[in-house]
Formats: structure tokens, C-alpha cells, sequence
């Protein structure tokens, strides 16, 4: 990995007021959160039919510990969840993120909440970096009813309306459409903001995809569809499952960017240069180069398809948590032993969280029939033995 | 939620009087009492959903018999500004329907293949691109999976979607976005999203299109969870239900058939011995039975559901009938006690549409059968 390069601008010498951790005000630093710092993105950006944006990112302190800081509650809810998972309190399908954090606190940084995403089932943390809280994900996760669906959903599908995450969706590759049916809603209203449409390398051979590319490119829709290549669909390799596995280039006559999914610097700097793209020429495809350390899916040990060495060789080399971590200790942002409280902060959150959820009741039976039509025209139909049955009419 | 939609239907209709093509309930003739004891006998006849009007455009336009109005010479088209009591054909109904909803509310939006600048394979659209501009009127290329897609997405945003597929056969290949996306999302959402968007489109046995696009889909869409459905069988019905799923706040699957004949007026009032459930195309057959019927001395009461998903079995239930096995599984839980015979259920034959036009009348369910089927059942 490259090391990052370091330039400094300071306004002011004094005392840095850095964040949200109480400990760190009282430890004296050389920079102020208003301070930018320059980093370069480990590796340049590929491109295809458009000019690469450049490998420079700026940000700044409160930014890169923010990153840590959302990153380790990341890493913290999905082993837990792995954890709750083999206790049975989640059934089902539950996909883990652990490892692909980057592309999630990357993006966010780059746009506004009245951007929209949408992304398939691997959507516990994507939720999250919408403003979901922990609660309702825990929530959501063991079916109760104080989860962000009502716990109606379940893993794959958690969605956010008033931070328009759209979800959460379990057919592969079918919420390319409707990623880009978002965009001709958003184009519609003229409001300026765009889509992000996620997928992964599997959906990347779905035929939905071209179709609704083809379509976007034709009205200049704002939407970007954003392959998170973990190089495994489910338990395939790409190389098995596609002839061309550059999909940044799939798109053709759409622009196209190949960005390290595991640099949340990339990441941000890639998703900043797709919206402004898609805002005037319409859509753009990135791919982010990413790896994800557990298996598909809870039932899936994820060793038989590759090895446990190319697993430890990507954590070891290719972490976003530590690169963050070394990025600033590098910068002197923080010390080692200040990251390691901000750790066991994010897992107190997460185990208070998972035990507030614990705590929520089930859903109500008669929440069986409820939001099958919109209230007001719902038709309401009483008795699990099926004895009685009641129209009603407004 | 059916009977709202009928309600909907009536009180939308009801500011832009039409002359009525038959309402939705007849009686047909007075019948003699001499089989007044029999109360409540059922008959099905199911649809095989022959809907729609217009030429397939996959075809040359203009082959096939557009809205066939074979029959009454005063069932021409008339201009389609809104005077009361003029007489339109269905697909012109559809249209005024659809031109006074983007006309009121800017978020209805129409896509499809071929629906803006060609004016719909079935000129349902036409001159509405004109009117309303390509992006409200979108042409899409031929991808059904994704239009449709992409349709819903525009819903969750708040748009109103009308797709309109030119043949529900080839929706199928939109099934999983219909399915999924269409009828759970507001469910799996906990209530989240709404997707109001309207989904329509031909379907059925038309005049010898073959296997692939003659495909009777309802039982499919039943299925669905979360899903409404309603049939048209007359223009007047047609504009009413179009305009009801356009305000509906779920997603409506809005069928037609593909060939529809005219005649058979007159006002309801109930009749006695029989109930004859139909819908859509079939309701002409029905009908032409019932004159039968009524010559040989019953006394059917026909009734055209329009609502296939929810059922509107309040309605049903004052009078019960039934077409598909579905509708015959819950008539016979709910209303067990009132049925003095058997419910028959007549519906198309189990088998690929044939082209030959011999073949393909007898998949269709004939008047003579009805007729025959109702002897059966009042004896």
C-alpha cells in the first residue's frame, strides 16, 4: 500500500478541538478540525470512455475519524451479527459487509442525504451510513416489531424513506431498474440529486441491467450503478462467471471508473466525480474493487472456494480499518491507544443496542395483514383459522 | 377495497355521465315463476380475458379488427371532447380517462413501448406525447423487465406510473418486478413505500394471434399478494377503472381484452334463479346466453365483476358467482349456507391457443355452453 503523502495546511497553531470522543479534547494536537489534509488514494483511478479524477483527495481530521469511527461500528455490528446468527436469533439469510465498510463511508462522505441509494441484500451497513440506527438494524434482524420494517422485512430488506435508502432487496440484480426508475423520478422533479445504484459482480451479468443502463444513457438519467466487485458471486469466482470481468467497461458507451473499494479516499473521491458526471451526461458505472471476509451468506463458510491465506493476505494488506488507522497515526491525529477506546466504544454501542433489541416484542398477528394495501382502501381479513372473513368498504 | 374501486368508479363516472353500454348488473327479459323455489344457483363463467382493442403492433396495423364494432352502427367514434352522454369506444375511453388524470395531476406519467410518438399500438396514447411531452409519455425500448422496473422506482419516489404493456403476455417477462417489487415492497417496507403505479395492458384470445399472445394471465397476478386487478368490458367501465387505479394508492394490474364486441344494453334488476359471474369479454357471450335463457324461461342475473383482485364479494356475496377456481374456493367457505346447486365454474380449456380460428372458438367459452351449463345446474 502506498504510503500516503502528507502536506499541511494550518490556519493556526492552537489547541485542535477535535470530535465527539471527550478523551481527545483533553490531549494536545498540532491540528485543528478545520485543518485540510491532503491524501493520495493508494492506487490511480482506471477510466474508461471520461478522464479520471485525480488521485489527491482533501479531508480533514474530523473527517478521517469519523471514517474510523463509523467503519469500527460497522466491522462490530456484522461479527455480531455473525454471533446472533449462530445463536438463532437470526434466522434466514443474513449477508455480511464485514470488509467492503470503505465503499459504504466513502460514498455517504461524497453526498447529501437527499441523494438516493438503493442496493441488494447485503444492506446492514449501508443502512447504517443512511442515519439507521443500531436499534432498529438489531431489531429488524431478529424480526421485532420496533425494526425499521416493522420487522416485516428481515435482512434483506431494510429500507430508510426519509434518508432515501431505498433498500434492501432480495432478487439479484432487479434493483438496477429500479435504481434507475429513482433517477427518472428525480430527473422529473429537477431537484439535483442522483442515484446510486448498487450491485454486485454476480448481478453484473444480469440482462435487467443493460437494459435499464441503456435506457438511463438515453434519457441522461442521473444515476450511478455502482459494482461493489467482491470477485465472488456467491460461490463463483468472476473469471468463471464472466467473459469480460472489467465491469467498469461493461457499460459501453457509458463512462467508467475502476476505483479501490477498499480506500473509503477512493471511494469518496470517485462517488464526488460520478454526481457531478451524472448530473450533466447521465450515467456512469464505478466499480469498486472490494473483498468481503465472510463467506456469501451465514450459510455459506466461505473457504471452499478460496483460501483462508488469500482471506488473511486481503485483511492484512488491504483493511479499510487500517488504513484509516494508519493514516492517522501517521498524521498524529489521534494515538494508538485512543483508537483502541473508540473501538471499545463501538462495541458497547453495538452490545447495547443488540440488548435494547433483545428487549423489543414481536409483532403483533394482526400486523400480518397490515400494509398488504395502502390504509384507507385495505381490505381486512380476520382469524388465522379462516373462519371469519370481513370486507371493508370505506 | 373492490367495492371501493366500484365506488370510485361510479363517483368518477358520475361527472362525466356516458351513455351507458350496459350496465353492470342486468336482467334480461321477465321469466315465468315456474322455478321460483330455486334460489341461488351459481355459474361461472370464466374470461379467457380476451381484452383490448387495436392491432397487435408486432403486426402490420390495421390486420386485425380494432375494438370489432360489429353490430351497432351509432357505436362510431365521436369526438372526444366531454359532452354528456357521448358515446365513445373503449379505447377512446381509455384515453379520455388517462388524459383527464395527467391532465389534474402532474406526477402521472405513461411508459411503454411505442406509446408516445406512434400514439400506442392501440392508440390508447395517441396525442397524448404531443400534449404532454416525451418525458411523461416515455417510449421505451423493448425491456419489459426493466421499464417495468423502473416504473416502480419512479413510484417510490411519488410518481404515478401508468405501464403499459402492449400484450400482458409479454409482461411475464416483467413477472418478478410485478411480484416482488410491485406487490411486497409495501409490505416487506413495514409500510415504508407506496407504489401507486398502474400496470395495463391487452390480453387474452384475440383474433388468431397465436399461442404466445394469447396467454390468459389473471390466475398468474392472483397470486400476488398486495396486488389489485380489475378488468374493463365496456368503454363506460373501462374509463371508471382506469381513472380508480390511477388514484389508487397500490399497484393495479389493469386488464383489457384484445377483442371485445358491442351490443347487449339494458338495466339490471336481479334475477331470480341464476347468478352469472363473468368479466371482461366473456360478459358478451353471457349475455348473448342469457337472451337465450330468457326465451327458454330462466331468470339469470348477470353480473361483471370488474374487480378480479381484491374480489368484490360484498357484491358477490348478494348475488354469488364465481369464474375462477379462487373465487369458487371463497364463495363456497363464505357463503356455503346460500347455495342451493353446485357452483360451475366454465372457463377456457387447458391448453395453447391455436391459430386456427375454428380451433381457437373453442377454447373460448361459447354462449351455447353457458346456456347449456345453467339447464344443468337449475335442474
Amino acid at each position: 500500500m502506498a504510503l500516503s503523502r502528507l502536506s499541511l495546511n494550518t490556519s493556526s497553531s492552537s489547541l485542535s478541538r477535535l470530535l465527539f470522543r471527550p478523551s481527545l479534547l483533553s490531549a494536545s494536537r498540532l491540528f485543528s478540525s478545520s485543518d485540510v489534509l491532503t491524501i493520495e488514494t493508494s492506487v490511480p483511478f482506471t477510466a474508461h470512455q471520461c478522464d479520471p479524477p485525480p488521485r489527491t483527495v482533501e479531508t480533514t481530521p474530523k473527517e478521517l475519524l469519523g471514517f474510523f469511527r463509523d467503519m469500527s461500528v460497522m466491522r462490530r455490528m456484522e461479527i455480531a451479527a455473525d454471533s446472533l446468527y449462530k445463536s438463532k436469533l437470526i434466522r434466514g439469510f443474513c449477508h455480511l459487509y464485514d470488509g467492503q465498510e470503505a465503499v459504504a463511508v466513502g460514498m455517504e462522505a461524497a453526498i447529501t442525504r437527499r441523494d438516493a441509494i438503493i442496493t441488494a441484500y447485503r444492506d446492514h451497513c449501508i443502512f447504517l451510513g443512511r442515519g439507521g440506527s443500531l436499534v432498529e438494524a438489531f431489531a429488524e434482524l431478529m424480526g421485532r416489531q420496533g425494526g425499521c420494517s416493522k420487522g416485516k422485512g428481515g435482512s434483506m430488506h431494510f429500507y430508510k424513506k426519509d434518508s432515501h435508502f431505498y433498500g434492501g432487496h432480495g432478487i439479484v440484480g432487479a434493483q438496477v431498474p429500479l435504481g434507475c426508475g429513482i433517477a427518472l423520478g428525480q430527473k422529473y422533479s429537477k431537484d439535483g440529486t442522483v442515484t446510486f445504484a448498487m450491485y454486485g459482480d454476480g448481478a453484473a451479468n444480469q440482462g435487467q441491467l443493460f437494459e435499464a443502463l441503456n435506457m438511463s444513457a438515453l434519457l441522461d438519467l442521473p444515476v450511478i450503478l455502482v459494482c461493489e466487485n467482491n470477485h465472488y458471486g456467491m460461490g463463483t469466482a468472476e473469471w468463471r462467471a464472466a467473459k469480460s470481468p472489467a465491469y467498469y467497461k461493461r457499460g459501453d458507451y457509458a463512462p467508467g471508473l475502476k476505483v479501490d473499494g477498499m480506500d473509503a479516499f477512493a471511494v469518496k473521491q470517485a462517488c464526488k466525480f460520478a454526481k457531478e458526471h451524472a448530473l450533466k451526461n447521465g450515467p456512469i458505472i464505478l466499480e469498486m474493487d472490494t473483498y468481503r471476509y465472510h463467506g456469501h451468506s451465514m450459510s455459506d463458510p466461505g473457504s471452499t472456494y478460496r483460501t483462508r491465506d488469500e482471506i488473511s493476505g486481503v485483511r492484512q494488506e488491504r483493511d479499510p480499518i487500517e488504513r484509516i488507522r494508519k493514516l492517522i497515526l501517521s498524521h498524529e491525529l489521534a494515538t494508538a491507544s485512543e483508537l483502541k477506546d473508540i473501538e471499545k466504544q463501538a462495541r458497547k454501542e453495538v452490545d447495547e443496542a443488540i440488548a435494547q433489541a433483545k428487549e423489543n416484542p414481536m409483532p403483533d398477528p394482526s400486523e400480518l395483514f397490515t400494509n398488504v394495501y395502502v390504509k384507507g382502501f385495505g381490505v381486512e381479513a380476520f382469524g388465522a383459522d379462516r373462519k371469519e372473513f370481513k370486507a371493508v368498504l370505506p | 377495497m373492490a367495492g371501493a374501486l366500484q365506488a370510485a368508479t361510479a363517483a368518477l363516472l358520475s361527472s362525466t355521465p356516458l351513455k351507458t353500454y350496459g350496465s353492470y348488473r342486468l336482467r334480461l327479459g321477465s321469466a315465468p315463476r315456474s322455478l321460483a323455489g330455486r334460489k341461488g344457483s351459481f355459474l361461472v363463467v370464466r374470461s379467457d380475458a380476451g381484452f383490448g382493442s387495436g392491432s397487435n403492433a408486432r403486426t402490420r396495423p390495421g390486420k386485425l379488427i380494432p375494438n370489432a364494432v360489429a353490430t351497432k352502427p351509432d357505436a362510431s367514434s365521436s369526438s372526444t371532447s366531454s359532452k354528456p352522454g357521448h358515446e365513445l369506444l373503449l379505447f377512446e375511453a381509455l384515453r379520455e380517462g388517462l388524459d383527464e388524470e395527467m391532465a389534474r395531476d402532474p406526477r402521472v406519467c405513461v411508459m411503454g413501448e411505442d406509446v408516445g410518438h406512434y400514439g400506442g399500438s392501440y392508440k390508447v396514447t395517441k396525442g397524448l406525447a404531443d400534449k404532454y411531452g416525451d418525458l411523461r409519455v416515455l417510449d421505451t425500448p423493448i425491456a419489459e423487465n426493466s421499464f417495468t422496473g423502473m416504473g416502480i422506482g419512479a413510484a417510490m419516489t411519488g410518481l404515478r406510473p401508468v405501464v403499459e404493456g402492449m400484450n400482458m403476455g409479454f409482461l411475464l417477462l416483467a413477472f418478478n418486478q410485478i411480484s416482488n417489487n410491485c406487490g411486497m415492497l409495501h409490505y416487506t417496507s413495514g409500510g415504508q413505500f407506496t407504489i401507486p403505479i398502474v400496470i395495463r395492458g391487452p390480453g387474452g384470445v384475440g383474433r388468431q394471434l397465436g399461442a404466445e399472445h394469447s396467454q390468459r394471465l389473471e390466475s398468474y397476478f392472483q397470486s400476488i399478494p398486495g396486488l389489485q386487478m380489475v378488468a374493463c368490458s365496456t368503454p363506460y367501465n373501462a374509463k371508471g377503472l382506469m381513472k380508480a387505479a390511477i388514484r389508487s394508492e397500490n399497484s393495479s394490474c389493469a386488464l383489457r381484452a384484445l377483442y371485445l364486441l358491442f351490443g347487449g344494453g339494458g338495466d339490471g334488476a336481479p334475477g331470480e334463479h341464476v347468478t352469472i359471474l363473468t368479466y371482461s369479454r366473456m360478459r358478451y357471450h353471457v349475455m348473448q346466453a342469457a337472451k337465450t335463457l330468457v326465451n327458454k324461461g330462466y331468470d339469470p342475473e348477470v353480473i361483471d365483476i370488474r374487480s378480479l383482485k381484491p374480489f368484490d364479494l360484498y357484491t358477490i356475496g348478494n348475488s354469488i358467482k364465481k369464474h375462477t377456481p379462487r373465487l369458487q374456493s371463497a364463495i363456497i367457505k363464505e357463503f356455503w349456507d346460500y347455495l342451493d346447486a353446485p357452483i360451475k365454474c366454465l372457463s377456457s380449456q387447458d391448453v395453447p391457443t391455436p391459430y386456427a380460428g375454428t380451433l381457437e372458438d373453442c377454447t373460448v367459452v361459447q354462449p351455447a355452453e353457458i346456456v347449456k351449463a345453467v339447464e344443468d345446474l337449475c335442474k
